[in-house]
């Protein structure tokens, strides 16, 4: 599917609120599998959370990030307030470059989220060695690299509703 | 006022503000879970209304595992049937050597008027997953306070101590492994009994035997097995085995490095053990405290 280059723009069908909030569990579930080992898995829900504050920065916010990183340091037994933090901190990012990021290419908006989500975990990494907590190794950060290859699929598979016509008519080309 | 924005620019705080006021949040969250552990009961509820969710995750997968089980053929089953059987006699010899063995050896306690080792009840439980933190070593297992598991107490494994219960939900625990960084636990080497701590390196792999002189007499190979002095892990259970020892006359301790003998990362299955109560509480007065122990010395518990 060719995606639009950045010159062309589509006009998209407002985003529901009830799509955002399903996609933001669906990334939470992703991220609740019983992985043996995280490294190496991608942080889904950080990778929709970016996507919701750089497309609907009205709808997402740093409030919302900041909710859903407690859920995940409940979830896993994290100290209590670290993906929060990063979490915060992401959706902060994301949204103050939000213009910039969308007037690239979808494989260069790839590399701006590669930046976003590695800074948010070496913001949990430094809490954590604050915090007394071991070095994972270098292999922490592959997860980023993982969801940061990731993005222009995720891209594709959150506009796909915004791309619909409206109205079902049947003469239209596409 | 009446030339205020219209409704539609409001947009509440500026973004930097409302990050700052967050990031404050967490950090004082932070502060409170790792310094005071005030931030359980939150931590308690939010684990609680993403529950259904994470049993929700977890289902399939272990559905799969399951099945997996289900699906072993036949000659596979025949073959460990077949192996079970030769264990099984082979572990009977011990075993009835081991009924000799512990009978006199509770005759001997009771001369001796020692408490007998505790037998409490233990919890079979299976790990659900490992830790999803990879700043730590922890499992999750799928027992949680409805099934009567408590804070503090050991789990083992068929081969050794694999952790500590450090965090009790209403139907999940965790449990923090012995390789997690800085966890603690009191050992002795079987060989000559000498007694010291063992903590986790935070590898995963390995922990450290730390503040043993640098001519302390423990040799590659020796098994460490819990002392049972900290009230905590019951006496006897095997911890490690040493697998590197570092003597350097600059340093006043040597540097032991042992590998868990439990496997850690492989089992599914575990026992969670009931907390030893026994130990007598401290107290301010040592000469009270004294008299305390040395009643319940001369009362021993009756088993069972």
């Amino acid at each position: 599917m060719a995606l639009e280059a950045p010159g062309q723009q589509y006009l998209l069908l407002p985003a529901k609120g009830s799509f955002i909030v399903a996609s933001l569990l669906v990334a939470l579930a992703f991220n609740l599998l019983p992985w043996q080992d995280v490294r190496g898995v991608p942080d889904l829900l950080a990778v929709v959370i970016t996507f919701w504050c750089i497309h609907q920065p009205r709808k997402m916010g740093i409030g919302a990030a900041w909710a859903l990183g407690l859920v995940m340091d409940a979830a896993n037994g994290t100290l209590f307030g670290q993906y929060a933090l990063a979490y915060a901190a992401l959706a902060y990012a994301a949204q103050s470059l939000h213009r910039r990021i969308l007037r690239f290419p979808l494989w260069q908006q790839a590399l701006h989220v590669l930046v976003l989500l590695a800074a948010a975990q070496l913001l949990m990494l430094a809490v954590r060695l604050a915090a007394g907590g071991t070095y994972p190794g270098i292999s922490y950060f592959v997860g980023s690299v993982v969801a940061a290859a990731l993005w222009p699929v995720v891209t594709v598979f959150l506009l796909a509703p915004q791309r619909r016509p409206a109205e079902v008519d049947e003469t239209r080309p596409i | 006022m009446e030339y205020a924005p219209p409704q539609f620019f409001h947009r509440g705080p500026a973004p930097i503000a409302r990050l700052t006021f967050f990031a404050l949040l967490s950090v004082l969250l932070m502060v409170l879970d790792a310094r005071f552990r005030y931030a359980e009961p939150m931590r308690q509820l939010l684990a609680i209304a993403v529950y259904p969710l994470q049993q929700l995750a977890i289902a399939p997968v272990s559905a799969l595992a399951h099945s997996r089980e289900f699906f072993t053929t036949q000659t596979r089953l025949r073959r460990e049937n077949a192996e079970l059987r030769d264990e099984k006699l082979k572990d009977a010899e011990l075993l009835l050597a081991l009924d000799s063995v512990r009978e006199e050896n509770e005759q001997l306690k009771r001369l001796l008027g020692a408490r007998e080792r505790l037998t409490g009840d233990s919890i079979f439980a299976e790990i659900v997953y490992a830790g999803r933190d990879p700043f730590s070593r922890k499992v999750i297992i799928d027992k949680g306070t409805q099934q009567g598991i408590a804070l503090g107490q050991p789990v083992i494994d068929a081969a050794g101590v694999i952790g500590q219960v450090t965090r009790v939900q209403p139907l999940l625990a965790e449990v923090t492994l012995v390789t997690d960084k800085d966890h603690a636990i009191p050992v002795q080497v079987v060989r000559n009994g000498l007694r010291g701590v063992a903590y986790g390196s935070g590898d995963g792999a390995t922990m450290e035997l730390r503040h043993m002189a640098a001519n302390a007499e423990v040799e590659k190979g020796d098994v460490l097995a819990t002392s049972g002095i900290d009230g905590v892990y019951p006496r006897g259970l095997p911890v490690a085995r040493i697998v590197r020892i570092e003597r350097d006359a600059a340093y006043a301790f040597a540097k032991i490095v042992a590998e868990p003998v439990a496997g850690t990362d492989q089992h599914r299955q575990v026992l969670v053990l009931a907390r030893m109560d026994d130990t007598p509480a401290w107290s301010e007065d040592p000469s009270r405290g004294a008299r305390k122990a040395g009643k319940s010395r001369r009362s021993p518990r009756k088993p069972d």
